[in-house]
């Protein structure tokens, strides 16, 4: 630690070690040098504490946290909080898990914070088994064997919550091999082409450098294409119930396909955001980490405040938004539509998904939907296997855009 | 007494700088005032994020202004490559140079090339030219709208202050400049980044900074007058506005108002000056729905 003011950190840190051992007091702490505990013991029990609640105050945030006390009144409780903040801190999520750590670690007022011990996590890994042995399998349906190709063609049109479990699961596996290609969005970063493109003046001058000035070959260059991002809203909400599971697979296959350039949330009462759950390899893990990290299960649905609260967040700007959701729209429908209008102006592309707009009989009837609908580019069905594979290809810039259909029964 | 520029040295307590910084006009809560103050004293970049117009490129320039030093600003975009950011050689000179020098009939291949790789043909960007200036002021500004391959060099600018250029050598600044990035967080930035800076989150100004603030700006500007505009625009930011008023454009807004002679707010002149606070149609709409701009705000 920087010199002059070690005497002062020391000061607080006394101060703070009487109340602070609570946070930090755990069975395999390295006991109290005799004379009082270490100071930076305390603080570092602090950066401790601030990582079981979940900031990134890793070690070199620490060494930074300590270094920026040695500037400032340590024995002052204001001055200990904002070098913290300051240099532990990495977003506003992050605040207020410090405010709240912060004064439970340095008050003594308040209770120390029970520690959440850490899970016992058991891990499915997938393994091949070719005769459909392992795990027993339901009465009727046991070790089916995969279905053939015409057996395939069947299920790829038919709707998925009217299936058994065994063709459910088939559909499943099938989902997981969907191809996630992903339309390409053109950077402003360029590349070298060797054929073809607008001339390199930066690189053509070096290569005549190069050569004593003497011209040489022009050298060209060409706009790099990246995959242009999605963001998947999945309705989870009771009247979606049926889909809800098929839909995650989906989303699941988009993150797999393309991690850096795929965002999903569940919609129900209120917008999660589950792209990190969605992240592992195994889909059936992967759905599970879903469950616990949605709240919000077989609720209602807003739609409006939902896509409000998306429109607060970085992620829907220039990505295609793709909405899996049967609109039974609870709230105010008109709020629904000027966030639509706002979405279609910020977004690439809008993509409703309407599992019932698989059944012939459906007409889009319900205000939600009737309120969104002149602002989605794509009004597509996603009831069926079939369905999936159009909408993939649709991210996939397969399809020229259509304009937004307005119900019928074109799965 | 204070002097008209200070060095990172004089500075003895946040109490100076805040002093400073309240003497060049800028209204600094404690944690701003820490944050900076930390930022000159350690040496490292100090990342301010924050919604659009809560002072975070001010603040920056009021540093310039404190410390007497330049201002050199990088306005980040996609796309943003080094020969924007770093450094680039200035080619056509380099030609011209080589024709001379063969017209002249030079011979010697080696001196020729030392020649055309020479510090004078160099043409410096902002970052280079951060590191050469002493003392200097870095804002890069809305790093969020660059890329990742920007935030990758620019890493490597900020971890030890160096640039290294392969024809001539490494670059080294004798003393760091003070680093300043803003981001109004359309896109989240790579936490190695962030890891280097100081990390600080401005909020808009409570009521009584925002008034003071306005005061101070506008010396014409009447208690009564201040204080409503700054009680409209505290009411605006909790209406779930599209875009909340910063307080940039509360100042473009006390300013119209002060222009057009008034004393107070009164509703006909709010509404006719709404475009200099919200320039969004939805949200102009929303505050004329809710009477945001009569006096009671639209609760009585």
């Amino acid at each position: 630690m920087p010199g002059g003011c070690s005497h002062r950190t020391a000061a607080v840190a006394d101060d703070a070690a009487v109340t602070g051992r609570g946070g930090s007091g755990r069975p395999h702490d390295p006991p109290a040098p005799p004379g009082g505990p270490e100071p930076v013991a305390v603080l570092t029990g602090f950066a401790r504490t601030l990582r079981a609640a979940g900031v990134a105050a890793d070690h070199h945030r620490t060494q930074t946290f300590l270094a920026a006390l040695g500037h400032l009144d340590a024995a002052d409780g204001r001055d200990v909080y904002w070098a913290g903040r300051l240099t532990l801190c990495a977003g506003p999520d992050d605040l207020v898990r410090y405010e709240r750590c912060f004064a439970a670690y340095f008050s003594a007022a308040s209770a120390p914070p029970h520690r959440v011990r850490a899970m016992t996590v058991s891990v499915t890994r997938p393994v091949a088994s070719p005769y459909g042995g392992g795990e027993p399998e339901p009465a009727g349906e046991a070790g089916a064997p995969p279905a053939t190709a015409s057996e395939i063609e069947v299920l790829r049109r038919r709707d998925v919550a009217r299936m058994s479990e065994a063709e459910r699961r088939e559909v499943h596996r099938l989902l997981a091999l969907l191809r996630g290609a992903r339309q390409p969005r053109r950077t402003r970063r360029h590349r070298l082409s060797p054929h073809g493109g607008a001339i390199d003046a930066r690189r053509t001058v070096r290569e005549i450098l190069r050569h004593g000035g003497e011209p040489a070959r022009l050298r060209r260059r060409v706009r790099r294409d990246r995959p242009r991002r999605v963001v998947m809203l999945v309705d989870v909400s009771g009247s979606m119930a049926a889909y809800a599971d098929t839909l995650l697979r989906f989303a699941h296959a988009l993150v797999r396909a393309e991690p850096r350039a795929t965002e999903v949330f569940s919609i129900g009462t209120r917008l999660t955001r589950i792209t990190a759950a969605l992240r592992h390899r195994d889909p059936g893990h992967a759905l599970d980490e879903c469950s616990a990290a949605i709240p919000d299960w077989s609720g209602g649905t807003r739609l409006g405040e939902e896509v409000r609260a998306l429109l607060r967040l970085p992620d829907p700007r220039g990505a295609i938004v793709v909405i899996a959701s049967d609109g039974w729209e609870r709230g105010e429908a008109g709020l629904l539509g000027a966030q639509m209008a706002r979405l279609s102006r910020l977004a690439r592309r809008v993509v409703w998904v309407n599992p019932h707009k698989g059944d012939p009989a459906y007409l889009p009837l319900t205000a939600g939907i009737r309120a969104a609908l002149p602002y989605v580019t794509d009004f597509v069905a996603g009831h069926s296997l079939a369905a999936y594979e159009e909408l993939a290809a649709l991210l996939a810039g397969d399809r020229p855009v259509r304009a937004a259909g307005r119900g019928g029964a074109d799965a | 007494m204070l002097r008209r520029t200070t060095t990172i040295s004089d500075l003895d307590a946040p109490a100076t700088l805040a002093e400073l910084l309240d003497h060049h006009d800028y209204l600094a809560d404690e944690g701003v005032t820490i944050a900076a103050y930390l930022a000159l004293k350690m040496g490292r970049p100090l990342f301010l994020e924050g919604e659009a117009g809560v002072g975070k490129t001010e603040l920056a320039k009021t540093l310039a202004a404190i410390l007497g030093a330049p201002l050199i600003r990088l306005q980040c975009h996609e796309g943003l490559d080094a020969a924007q950011a770093l450094y680039d050689w200035d080619f056509p000179r380099q030609l011209l140079h080589l024709k001379a020098a063969e017209a002249a009939g030079a011979a010697d291949v080696a001196a020729l090339e030392g020649e055309i790789y020479d510090r004078r043909f160099l043409i410096a960007r902002p970052l280079l030219r951060a590191l050469e200036t002493q003392p200097g002021v870095l804002l890069v500004d809305e790093i969020d709208r660059a890329d990742d391959e920007f935030e990758a060099f620019l890493l490597e600018v900020l971890s030890d202050f160096t640039i290294s250029v392969p024809e001539i050598g490494t670059i080294r600044a004798a003393t760091p400049p003070v680093v300043v990035l803003t981001s109004n967080r359309t896109r989240e930035v790579h936490d190695a980044l962030k890891r280097r800076c100081l990390y600080h989150w401005l909020e808009h100004p409570g009521f009584d900074r925002e008034v003071a603030i306005l005061r101070r700006r506008l010396p014409g500007c009447a208690e009564r007058l201040a204080a409503d505009v700054a009680r409209t625009a505290g009411r605006m930011r909790e209406a779930g506005l599209v875009k909340p008023p910063g307080i940039a454009e509360t100042l473009d807004w006390a300013e119209a108002l002060l222009t057009l002679g008034a004393v107070e707010l009164d509703p006909a002149l709010a509404a006719a000056t709404l475009g200099a606070v919200l320039k969004h149609r939805e949200d102009q709409e929303t505050v004329r729905a809710r009477g945001l701009l009569t006096p009671d705000g639209g609760r009585g």
